[in-house]
């Protein structure tokens, strides 16, 4: 259970600091904070098992006819990974405390951050691949948000796009891959698939779905040719650079390699394709970055060509290179993410990036650059930091990796190290070093310690591992390296491998190369300049806008923003299809008996067809056309009542009332006339849809009452458990509120979300301008002489007690007899809404003692308390039960925890009938209404606004 | 009395489709809520038709079929919702706009006439 709450922490701590940022930055940061250091501890009360070499599994079925299932398991990979996304991200949260600006808005980018660190743990603790693509394509999504969050930037947020296209784009080829995997090996689970290397590899799938995985780590982890969308998403604030793009998110494809390298590593198609494209991502990406001037565009390639060399490292598919690997991969983590860190202080401070215009900061921000110094030596790999030690053992594996030619492998990856060292030198030396100048946009001094105190603890950790990396590291890479390679490490790091290993004079060459390129910068710079160089942004665009403006060229055809046209397809299609299936099908005689018609219903069908019809012909004087409607609607009330349905016939005229209150109430402010625009032969073609349509409804409903059901109707068993189950005889109510209470759950909360956003958006039109003035315009077409009749006040003043009654009376009974908690709330409803006919909103509004939203706030949680009180028993949600009492004087009655839950319908319907009203009352108010000071019109001219 | 129910449904979908294809927002409302009736009715005949066998236990030795019942009952109320929704939003749309026309292709670049003509009828 617990791996699962490591996991589901960041998500529910996600939901907080929107709310926390009301408290203020600092209680927002440390809610967040707070959460990430929960699941560290939580992670670290593990970590003793898995260094011991034990796999600890939490399970918890979730979708297992599908083979998704929520399980999870650590071991020392993951503990490494989740280690570093946890920590890191503690340091990240830290600085961005006090990076953001106070115009920034803080809570959203904690949200952002939490949900992108949930989604990380996920995928490094997901034991199950179809769960770990949940969470891939949550890391997709939430990097948008964050790489996006600087909105009013162009460059963020095309940067943003960019990075969803393309490491979106991988993880569609990666589901593809990964369900191949999984059917090779017959189970979705990870500890399954990692046990049938010999079956994978043997396959003839094996091929497509390595390709299709890699596909999606590539795109991931920047690797060429999918590295361009790394230096665009630098559009982003720093602390999301230094964490996504440092030591979490392009780490999640290297975090994929490893953990299928059981199964995916040791053949040649993975050699030639995973170290080739991790070779040249290295070398390339490493030329690039020397040619930066931006600071986080040189780091931001730095980054892709030290992933690169991890990539190659996975690819060489030996053990050893393997270990080496894991190793990068922390030290990498450490370095990279105070050398962004340190950029975005020069940022803040200096209020640029540029390495043209720095230089001299060694005096100016002496704890920077003592930070920055470390850090970079690191990323040069100087002895005896740790950056060094990592290189020197990559520089090893590949002098001994035989790759097109014996040498070809070492020469590049001395090569590669030598831009290294050019580009970090060049960080410092153009940064840093030099003259003090007087021209930078911002006079910069160091930052207090809430700033520098992250990146300085890295550093620290940088020196530490490099100085004592037996003890400070080697057993993390044994545990993790272990999990990568299956089987037992015991990795000797040391920094001096004897003169005769490769890899001293590989290094030597390196850093004596990349000195000599840095004192021949200014040649090299003016050679790069004049080479061609492809711009990536330039093709992406050109492959994207042409599929943008086809899409939108299909999208357009189909879809013409015209109502008419989609209803019309939609209903000849459906009729067609409609057509099809049930002449193509078999059915059996209409043998069931008619039933007589009666003399009532004869009546009442007469009327209700003569309004139908009326209907299209008198629709324009729209006055007209919502009378014929409501006799429509009121006449179908008794046609229930006759066939059985009482409870049915009651909800129809109260639904009625409130409709055409509704109704009438809108047409206030919309014209009174619907102009006569279609043609004649447009009518006709309508009238034809409509016909067709019709007479198939009415066909199909006559074929299927003229024929008894196929199966016996599953009521059957409500209307034997009724009165038994759920105590109650009326079986509709019993249905209502307790065999089907989920739906009914689930349906009034529909409704209270109806009523709250018609509050919201008619708030909305009350804040625009252009609705003000118009609403300024809106002007009743006749005015009544009394808008107030004192008849009608006194009426219904006198009503209301008695229709409340009513209404009560139809609540209690509604569990055995036709009433019930809808029913009730909607005569409660009109109950109120005659007062506000009779004395106008305002008055009314004015002495409403509670509010609507609170109605239906009370409905939800009622029916929800008392749905979850069956918990307490050990029952399902919604579970009810029922006792029978006896309270003298009067007779025995029963009383059923279902009575809670209808109260909660109850209020839910009349809080969002009333909201529904009150909230269209409000804008004819705003539109000059006047509020009158008494309950009725005695004088008029003492209406006062 | 099948068959008056059938004509009955089948001219409500006829006349509630009829007025949802109309240009303008009111009449569009007052057909689907047409519709929505004819739908409800459709509904609650799958479950056939009987006269006083209301599905109130102990009133009778055969009952209707409850299901169809409870399920018509939420719809209506939740038509209801839907209807109160798609009104708010017409009238949002005629009062930002200042016209009432459903089809965007035909209201392109109508909007001072269109606001004319709406004072006009108001």
């Amino acid at each position: 259970m617990s791996l699962a709450l490591i996991a589901a922490l960041p998500f529910l701590g996600a939901l907080l600091p929107g709310l926390m940022i009301r408290a203020g930055r600092n209680a927002c940061a440390l809610t967040t904070g707070a959460f990430s250091a929960l699941a560290l501890i939580l992670l670290a009360l593990h970590a003793p098992a898995v260094l011991r070499g034990e796999v600890i599994q939490t399970r918890i079925d979730w979708l297992p006819a599908l083979g998704l299932n929520a399980t999870f398991f650590l071991d020392g990979l993951g503990l490494l990974f989740a280690g570093l996304i946890l920590g890191i991200g503690l340091l990240i949260i830290l600085y961005a405390r006090f990076y953001l600006a106070k115009a920034d808005p803080m809570g959203q980018f904690y949200t952002y951050l939490l949900l992108f660190q949930g989604a990380m743990v996920g995928i490094v603790l997901s034991d199950n691949i179809l769960l770990l693509l949940v969470f891939w394509e949550l890391t997709s999504l939430s990097s948008f948000l964050l790489i996006g969050y600087w909105k009013h930037l162009p460059e963020g947020r095309q940067g943003a796009r960019m990075a969803l296209a393309v490491t979106g784009g991988g993880g569609l080829a990666m589901i593809a891959g990964m369900l191949i995997l999984g059917n090779i090996a017959g189970s979705y689970d990870l500890t399954v698939i990692l046990q049938n290397k010999e079956a994978i590899q043997a396959s003839d799938w094996y091929l497509p779905a390595l390709i299709l995985i890699l596909l999606g780590a590539f795109t991931k982890s920047a690797q060429f040719p999918f590295h361009f969308w790394l230096p665009h998403a630098m559009a982003a604030p720093t602390p999301v650079s230094a964490y996504l793009h440092s030591a979490t998110m392009v780490k999640a494809g290297i975090f994929l390699m490893a953990r299928m390298w059981p199964v995916l590593a040791g053949t040649p198609e993975w050699f030639w394709i995973v170290s080739t494209a991790g070779l040249v991502t290295m070398v390339m990406a490493a030329k690039i970055a020397l040619f930066k001037d931006d600071l986080k565009a040189l780091l931001a390639f730095s980054t892709v060509s030290h992933l690169g060399l991890i990539t190659m490292l996975l690819g060489f598919g030996t053990k050893a290179a393997a270990t080496v690997a894991v190793f990068h991969i922390i030290n990498h983590a450490t370095f990279k993410a105070a050398l962004f860190m340190s950029a975005g202080i020069v940022d803040h401070e200096a209020h640029t990036r540029d390495l043209r215009r720095l230089g001299g900061l060694r005096r100016l921000m002496p704890i920077t650059f003592g930070i920055a110094l470390v850090a970079s030596l690191s990323m040069a790999g100087i002895p005896p930091l740790n950056g060094f030690l990592s290189k020197e053992l990559m520089l090893e594996e590949a002098a001994h990796t035989v790759w097109l030619a014996p040498w070809a492998m070492g020469l590049l990856a001395t090569i590669g190290a030598a831009f290294s060292v050019a580009y970090s030198f060049r960080f410092l030396a153009h940064g840093f070093l030099g003259p003090v100048r007087d021209d930078y946009p911002h006079m910069p001094h160091d930052p207090g310690p809430g700033l520098w105190a992250a990146p300085a603890f890295l550093a620290v950790l940088v020196v530490v591992i490099g100085l004592v990396p037996m003890t400070s590291a080697a057993w993390l890479v044994d545990v993790a390296a272990g999990a990568v390679t299956g089987e037992a490490v015991a990795v000797k790091i040391t920094h001096w491998h004897g003169l005769y290993a490769p890899a001293l004079w590989m290094s030597l060459a390196a850093v004596g190369g990349g000195l000599a390129m840095l004192g021949g910068f200014a040649r090299l710079r003016g050679i790069w300049e004049s080479a061609p160089r492809p711009e990536a942004k330039r093709i992406f665009d050109g492959i994207v806008e042409p599929m943008a403006a086809g899409a939108r060229r299909i999208n357009d055809g189909v879809h013409n923003s015209s109502l008419s046209r989609a209803i019309a397809v939609a209903t000849l299609a459906i009729a067609a299809a409609a057509f099809w299936a049930f002449t193509g099908g078999t059915h059996a005689e209409g043998t069931r008996a008619l039933m007589p018609i009666p003399p009532l219903a004869a009546v009442v069908w007469v009327v209700m067809l003569l309004a139908a019809i009326a209907l299209p012909f008198l629709h324009r004087e729209r006055l007209v056309a919502l009378i014929l409607m409501g006799i429509v609607g009121l006449l179908i009330a008794p046609f229930f009542a006759l066939m059985s349905a009482p409870d049915l016939a009651l909800t129809q005229i109260s639904v009625e009332v409130v409709t055409i209150l509704l109704m009438l109430l809108a047409l206030h402010f919309l014209p009174k006339t619907t102009p006569e625009e279609s043609p004649a032969p447009r009518r006709l073609f309508d009238a034809g849809v409509a016909g067709i349509a019709g007479a198939g409804i009415g066909w199909l409903v006559w074929t299927m009452m003229t024929r008894d059901t196929a199966f016996d109707p599953i009521s059957q068993f409500h209307l034997a458990q009724s009165k038994p189950g759920a105590g109650g005889t009326n079986v509709v109510n019993t249905i209502l509120v307790d065999f089907r209470g989920y739906d009914t759950f689930g349906e009034i909360i529909v409704l209270g979300i109806a009523a709250l956003a018609i509050f919201a958006l008619s708030e909305n039109l009350m804040r625009s301008p252009a609705v003000t003035r118009r609403l300024a315009r809106v002007q009743p077409e006749r005015e009544a002489g009394d808008r107030h009749p004192m008849m009608l006040v006194v009426s219904t003043r006198l009503l209301l007690p008695m229709a409340m009654m009513v209404g009560v009376y139809i609540f209690l009974r509604g569990h055995n007899m036709p009433g019930g908690g809808f029913i009730s709330g909607l005569v409660f409803a009109i109950a109120y809404l005659m007062q506000y006919m009779a004395s106008g909103y305002g008055w009314s509004h004015a002495r409403q003692r509670f509010d609507h939203h609170v109605l239906i706030g009370w409905g939800v949680l009622i029916a929800t308390l008392s749905g979850a009180a069956a918990w307490l028993f050990g029952r399902p949600f919604l579970s009810s039960a029922f006792e029978y009492i006896e309270i003298w004087p009067l007779e025995k009655f029963e009383i059923a925890s279902a009575v809670a839950f209808d109260l909660g319908v109850f209020l839910c319907v009349l809080g969002a009938v009333l909201l529904a009203l009150a909230s269209l009352s409000r804008l004819a108010l705003r539109s000059g209404e006047v509020v009158n000071t008494r309950a009725y019109d005695i004088e008029t001219t003492e209406e006062a606004r | 009395m099948e068959a008056l129910v059938a004509i009955a449904i089948g001219t409500l979908t006829a006349v509630g489709i009829y007025l949802a294809l109309r240009m303008r927002t009111f009449p569009v409302i007052v057909g689907l809520t047409v519709l929505s009736y004819a739908v409800n009715l459709f509904l609650f005949t799958s479950g056939r038709l009987t006269q006083n066998r209301a599905p109130i236990i102990g009133t009778s030795d055969v009952y209707a079929d409850p299901l169809p019942q409870a399920l018509v009952l939420t719809a209506i109320v939740i038509s209801f919702g839907m209807t109160a929704v798609i009104m708010i939003m017409a009238i949002g749309g005629f009062l930002e706009s200042g016209h009432d026309r459903v089809n965007m292709a035909d209201a392109a670049g109508d909007d001072e006439t269109g606001d004319a003509a709406g004072e006009e009828r108001a």
